[in-house]
């Protein structure tokens, strides 16, 4: 590993002020990857600044505000603590769910809810130091493109980059639509919607997400839903646990209460692009239709329709498929077959 | 370390130094035999100059070699060096790391516990298990700078100390109930993962205790106290655990044991 300097922060200010000064500096929270790709010498910060003190792991409701009568998310508590909270198990059991589908009882002590939104792809090729890869060295080249890319992208992918983008808790939370609230090097608060946090890769895929450099994750808002009583996580990996995602699946369903009809329909999938990828099309389709399996295997057809497959990832198009109805079936059962 | 265990040098060990290295005697003397001057020994050891007083070099050769790193140096004396202020299995600890070193390299190489594993070094397999705050995590993956203030527990720790029965050694020293059941199921072929897996067999119990859920958990949203787990849901809360030797039917018999508090049956399955 390269030598670096150690601070810790006192507060977010000063957090934030280590590093506007410093291009190369970079936060240390929970570091289960940042630690590991600086052994990898992937990652080469020349100073890290300890935020784990900073007083920003609380969970507590929203009230006031565009997100009123949400949960709040620290952004410095521990994924253990997010995934087992009364408030986030009762009322956003898929957060719960995904967050424990990730890593292991070790790695979600110590990682963090902010830290785990900037998780960087599991790609061997950026990995690997010895390989081109854009996304670690930019104008190196892609050696997943045509090389060994089955764990690799399927939408939104560019001829820079294939890789997939590996967070469980994420992709939660895109189907929840929160909300990423940031403390910018400025000491300015702003909000960034969750599809826009995260990038497809196009031509720049060194860059993960917007954040700009010394941006600090304070937060992630839940606004209010009604889809605690059906939810579902579904995640399909090479071993039943502790590995990511070959691919997944957050299903949120609202029914009407007269009937089976389908009011509102959230499917966001993992292990299929840069980012988390919400199916918009298949979520359209299923508004206003009944909740049967025949309806969520159209609204599955029509959104992998779309899907570009590599030369050896084509098995996710048609597993794709059938979790998306898998999961929309697990949810509409309230997390049951 | 003690650093006090150097100074007494026997009369013969003494004239051994007088003679061969006159030049470091004073030095030996005052702050005990470092690594330079075992090394040096070793040389002379390695041309036969030691032959004749080989009773004497014997006994040297055996007495612990310390002083090459003392705990505590300035922070300037290491580049990038923090000090730090720890407790560890119940003492306290200070010294000064590299930023750079992990908690388990400080725990392996400078506090002389070596419990814990270096599996993979990555994250990847469970083996660098330790108790930070109560919690498990991966030491191979934790700053040692970032533990100022914490409380380390390995699995040096886990044992009571005191009366009891002295299967630990002559230390009577009483097992800690994980370690006593790892044992009774077999838990283990070579051993080199068991450290991590009791201790975070021992951080799961809590867990349940407390009543965490788990991705196999059938409904997070009944929270219910105190979880009873199922054989599958000790082995997915034990996944970030591997065992190479494949010893997990009785790692797992070995928690259900502890956690149930009921004698669990070995059970072997044979295909046909």
């Amino acid at each position: 590993m390269r030598p670096f300097t150690y601070t810790r922060a006192k507060d977010p200010a000063a957090a934030t002020q280590a590093l506007a000064g410093n291009p190369t500096a970079r936060f240390l929270a929970g570091g289960t990857n940042l630690i590991d790709l600086m052994k990898e010498d992937v990652e080469r910060p020349t100073a890290l600044v300890d935020i784990t003190n900073l007083s920003l792991a609380e969970i507590k409701p929203i009230t006031a505000g565009a997100s009123k009568g949400g949960l709040s998310i620290g952004g410095l508590g521990k994924n253990t603590e997010a995934a087992n909270h009364p408030l986030v198990r009762q009322h956003y059991p898929l957060l719960s769910q995904a967050i424990l589908a990730g890593a292991s009882g070790q790695i979600r002590n110590m990682a963090t809810n902010g830290g785990n939104l900037l998780q960087r792809t599991r790609c061997p090729y950026f990995y690997e130091v010895s390989m081109p890869c854009n996304k670690r060295a930019p104008g190196s080249g892609c050696g997943a493109l045509e090389g060994i890319n089955r764990l690799h992208a399927i939408f939104g992918w560019s001829e820079k980059c294939v890789a997939v983008y590996p967070s469980d808790m994420a992709i939660a939370l895109a189907a929840l639509d929160a909300v990423v609230r940031v403390r910018t090097a400025s000491g300015q608060e702003r909000s960034i919607p969750f599809a826009d946090f995260h990038r497809l890769p196009g031509n720049t895929p060194e860059q993960d997400t917007n954040l700009a450099h010394g941006e600090l994750i304070t937060a992630i808002d839940l606004p209010q839903n009604r889809f605690a009583d059906r939810s579902y996580y579904l995640k399909v990996r090479d071993r039943a646990s502790y590995a990511f995602a070959l691919l997944s699946v957050a299903a949120a369903l609202e029914v009407s209460e007269t009937g089976n009809r389908i009011v509102q329909a959230r499917i966001a999938m993992g292990g299929v692009a840069h980012k988390p990828w919400r199916a918009l099309t298949a979520e359209k389709m299923l508004i206003g239709q009944e909740a049967t399996p025949a309806n969520f295997k159209r609204a599955a057809d029509a959104e992998m329709a779309a899907a570009q497959p590599l030369e050896h990832n084509k098995f996710k198009v048609e597993l794709g498929n059938r979790s998306i109805v898998l999961a929309l079936q697990m949810a509409l059962n309230g997390g049951k077959a | 370390m003690d650093q006090n265990e150097n100074l007494d040098l026997s009369d013969d060990e003494k004239k051994l130094f007088e003679d061969l290295m006159p030049e470091d005697l004073t030095e030996i003397l005052d702050t005990g035999v470092n690594r330079r001057h075992f090394l040096k020994l070793m040389t002379l050891a390695g041309g036969g100059v030691l032959a004749a007083q080989s009773a004497v070099a014997e006994q040297l050769f055996t007495k612990p070699i310390s002083g090459a790193m003392p705990e505590e140096l300035s922070a300037a004396a290491i580049e990038n060096g923090v000090n730090l202020a720890l407790n560890v299995n119940g003492s306290a600890r200070k010294l000064t790391v590299d930023s750079r070193m992990t908690l388990l390299d400080t725990l392996r190489e400078r506090l002389d516990l070596t419990g814990s594993k270096k599996g993979c070094d990555h994250g990847q397999c469970g083996a660098c298990t330790v108790l930070v705050n109560g919690q498990r995590v991966l030491s191979c993956l934790t700053l040692a700078a970032s533990c100022e203030g914490k409380t380390v527990k390995t699995i040096e720790g886990l044992a009571q100390t005191g009366t009891g029965r002295s299967r630990a050694g002559d230390s009577g020293a009483q097992l800690h109930p994980m370690q006593e059941a790892f044992l009774k199921h077999d838990g283990f072929q070579c051993g080199f993962c068991t450290p991590g897996q009791i201790c975070s067999a021992v951080a799961l119990l809590d867990e349940a205790r407390r009543g965490d859920a788990s991705y196999v958990t059938e409904n997070v949203r009944r929270k219910t106290g105190p979880v009873q787990l199922s054989t599958e849901e000790i082995r997915e809360r034990m996944s970030g655990n591997l065992c190479r030797c494949g010893a997990y039917p009785n790692i797992v018999a070995a928690i259900q044991e502890v956690h149930s508090g009921k004698p669990v049956e070995q059970t072997f399955r044979f295909s046909a």
